[in-house]
Order: C-alpha cells, then structure tokens, then sequence
C-alpha cells in the first residue's frame, strides 16, 4: 500500500526544500522585523499622520489574504513597472510586508505594557527620547513579547508554503514535484509535512532557551 | 531657593493642587505631609515637569523652571524605577553618557557614589538582585550623577521594609547641603520628624500649614490647622 522505497532516491530532492523555506522565512523576519518596529513606533508617535498611515498599513495588511497580496506583487508588478519579478522576489516581498504588520501590533502591545514609570524615570534624568526608546523601552519590549515574535516566525514559516503556487520550488513544491513523478501523493507529502513541523519544533525549543536565559538576566 | 506662586493644576473639572505658595530653601530639607489623595505626589510631578501646571509659576534661583533642563531636577520614586534590563553600573551611566559625558568620567563618578552608599561591589548587579533598601539607593545614586541642584523624594521609604527606612532617611539626610534644595514627600511622620527642617501640611490640594518642623511636631500644635492636629493625633 505505502511505497516508500520508491521516493526514496527523491529525499535529497524534497530535503533542499528546506533550506528554500528556511531562506524565505529568515529573509521575510529580516525585513519584516525592523518595518514592523518602525510601524509600531508610528503607532505611538504623537504624530497623527504617521498614526493613521500605520495603522492604515496594518488594516490593509491583516484585513486581505496573503495569497492575494503573494498573487498582486507576483502578477501585477511586471505589468504595473515592467519589472520582470522572480517568485522569490515577489515571496519575500509579500510575506515582509505582511509579517511586519502583525509584528507590529505585538511591538505596539509590548511597548504598551512596560511600566509608565520607566519613562518617567528617563524623562527626569533628562535622557533623550531615542534613548529611552532603543536603550529603555525596547529591549524590555522586546523581551517581554519574544514568545509572540517566535509565534510569528513559526506562522511566517509555515505559511511560506504558499510560494509553491507562484512556481518557487520550496519544500511543499519539491514534494509536490516528486508526487507527480512517482503517481505517489500521500508519502512526499507526509514527508514534507514532517519536515515542516521538525523546524517548528527546533524554532520552538530555541526560543524557549532563549526565554529562560532571558528572564534569569 | 525653589519659589513656588500660587501653583494650581487642574485635572478634569477639579483642581488638584488648589494656589500653593511656599519656598523651600537650599540646606533644608522640606517636607511635606498630608493624607493620601492630598495632592502631594501631583506637586512633585508638577515640580518635576512630568506634569504640566495649570496656572501660577515656579522659580528655582530666579530662574523660571521651564528653563531648567530635565536632568537638573532629580526623582526619586516610591518604586525606584530602575532599568531593570540594566546592570547598577548601567543604570547610573545612562543618562550622563546620553549627556554626551564621556563613558569613563561617568562610570568613576558613579564608582564613588555607590561608594558612598555602601553599594560598592554591586556595579554589576542587575536590580532584580539586590534588596529593596539598595534598590532605593541605588534609585538615589542614579539621581545623583548630574549634580542636580533640586533632588525631589516621592515617599521614597513607603516601599520598604521599616528597618530600611532609617537607612534611607540617613541617605536623604546626608545630601544637605549649601548647594541643594530637597523636597521629600512622605506619610512617613517620624521620617519628616527626624530629618525634615519645615513641614508644608497638604490637604485636598491646599497648603494648609508651612511651619519650622519643630513647631509642627511640639506637643503643642495649638497653631496648626485643624486638620494637621487630626493627621497628626490620628497617627498617635
């Protein structure tokens, strides 16, 4: 009933996928983290344009598919610019600008719940408004929310599955490709059901180190 | 000195602080006293520029003290307030390296303040660390690396365990000084007894008594407000 031993010599051939999804989830959290701090630092400035622009930005971002915005930047901007984008591109591109609008509610949120008290203190020792945020605020922000931001890597990561429709060869594609060449559907795609959930499990017992190091300081 | 003018501060449609006037020299320590809600941590707030006043003025050596930058008035607070991601030596740097005061002046300046206050040897102590009492003192240290002038306590021993209260008064006691005016705020009576030299009774935002402290704790109050006289008989 199960063949096994037929996508056998395929393996190597689904297991380079994962270094693909890997390269779209770190890439995306590269990029999508500092816009989603910069959008959450919009969200508390006493600028109502900058405001009203992110949370605008979030609304949009949060309130459409991803597969949409994936197919809008995909499709649309070789005819909107001309640029002949590659599914890569357009991969990064879409999950960046998505995963920063959710990450900044969190940042938003976890700069939120740090004690009013902390910049009280800051604004009597006379210390500028930069470095309160970067050297008071954040790293407190930051600590306190790390379990939320891990929660959205590992959501960035499963949902990078979703380039396999615009022709990126990443772990769902590959196996995908094996099971069209084999007629075997179910054993690829266990496999790469697999994989997904073994990097969730590393990304989560990081994290959780990480946390317990981080509260001991 | 601090020249306080008919300082009021409105919040919604009450007043808070309802015209105080006073002065509170340099050398002294001023205390000021009065049940809770009376307005007292609201005056150091608006002393310390964390709140905006309503109406009046306050001058500190003749200077309005809008004028004064933020790091000439120190805070002490209630719950010290400390970076708590930041290691003591950290905590005491910060705001006089963001001053542009180079990294290794600041770091032997605050060597000899926790010296000073018996912290020495705790620099790289986070607060989550060390006791209450030296997380106030490490609070006080903090306050005291830009040289302010005008050192506010907001009730800064009613967070502590009583044996520490006596430690931290002494602390307070010992930064009197030609140069320095110091507003303690406090329920803590005997605090005030021991260290304070006047005593402003605060009640419902209105400056009820401004006596010499000794006149404020003689057996005799007979001058005092009647409100002082309760305050004080309550707590006996």
């Amino acid at each position: 009933m199960l063949h096994f031993t037929d996508i056998l010599p395929s393996i190597p051939f689904i297991l380079a996928g994962v270094g693909v999804t890997l390269k779209f989830t770190i890439l995306s959290l590269l990029c999508g983290l500092p816009l989603g701090i910069g959008l959450a630092l919009c969200k508390i400035s006493h600028f109502l344009i900058l405001k009203k622009i992110a949370d605008a930005y979030t609304s949009i971002f949060r309130g459409t598919p991803l597969l949409v915005q994936l197919s809008l930047i995909f499709f649309a901007t070789p005819q909107l610019i001309g640029y002949p984008i590659s599914a890569f591109e357009a991969g990064v591109i879409a999950f960046s600008l998505n995963s920063a609008a959710y990450s900044s509610e969190i940042i938003r949120a976890g700069i939120g719940a740090i004690d009013k008290g902390q910049w009280d203190a800051a604004k009597v020792l006379g210390i500028p408004y930069k470095v309160t945020l970067w050297k008071i605020i954040l790293p407190q922000a930051l600590r306190n929310i790390l379990p939320a931001l891990v929660n959205e890597m590992v959501n960035l990561l499963k949902e990078s599955a979703l380039v396999s429709i615009i022709g990126e060869t990443d772990l769902l594609r590959r196996a995908q490709v094996v099971a069209s060449e084999k007629f075997l559907y179910f054993e690829p795609l266990l496999i790469a059901a697999l994989l997904y959930f073994l990097m969730v499990m590393i990304i989560s017992f990081f994290a959780k180190k990480l946390e317990k190091k981080l509260n001991h300081a | 000195m601090l020249n306080v003018n008919n300082l009021t501060k409105k919040a919604g449609n009450g007043e808070i602080l309802k015209n105080l006037s006073f002065i509170a020299k340099r050398s002294e320590i001023t205390a000021v006293i009065g049940p809770s809600g009376s307005g007292k941590t609201t005056l150091l707030r608006c002393l310390a520029q964390l709140t905006p006043i309503s109406s009046g003025n306050v001058q500190f050596s003749g200077q309005d003290l809008k004028e004064l930058s933020h790091g000439e008035i120190g805070l002490v607070f209630q719950n010290f307030h400390l970076f708590p991601h930041l290691t003591i030596l950290e905590n005491l740097i910060l705001a006089p390296t963001s001053h542009g005061i180079q990294k290794e002046i600041a770091v032997q300046k605050a060597h000899q303040v926790l010296k000073q206050f018996s912290l020495g040897g705790k620099e790289k102590r986070f607060p989550s660390e060390i006791s209450g009492g030296q997380k106030q003192r490490v609070a006080i240290a903090r306050a005291l690396m830009l040289d302010p002038p005008l050192i506010l306590f907001d009730e800064p021993t009613s967070a502590l365990d009583p044996e520490m209260v006596k430690e931290v008064g002494e602390i307070i006691s010992s930064l009197q000084d030609s140069k320095r005016v110091i507003i303690l705020v406090t329920h803590e009576v005997r605090l005030a007894q021991r260290i304070a030299s006047r005593v402003l009774f605060l009640d419902h935002g209105i400056l009820l008594d401004n006596v010499e402290s000794a006149e404020f704790f003689s057996t005799d109050s007979t001058k005092l407000s009647k409100r002082a006289q309760r305050f004080l008989s309550n707590l006996s």
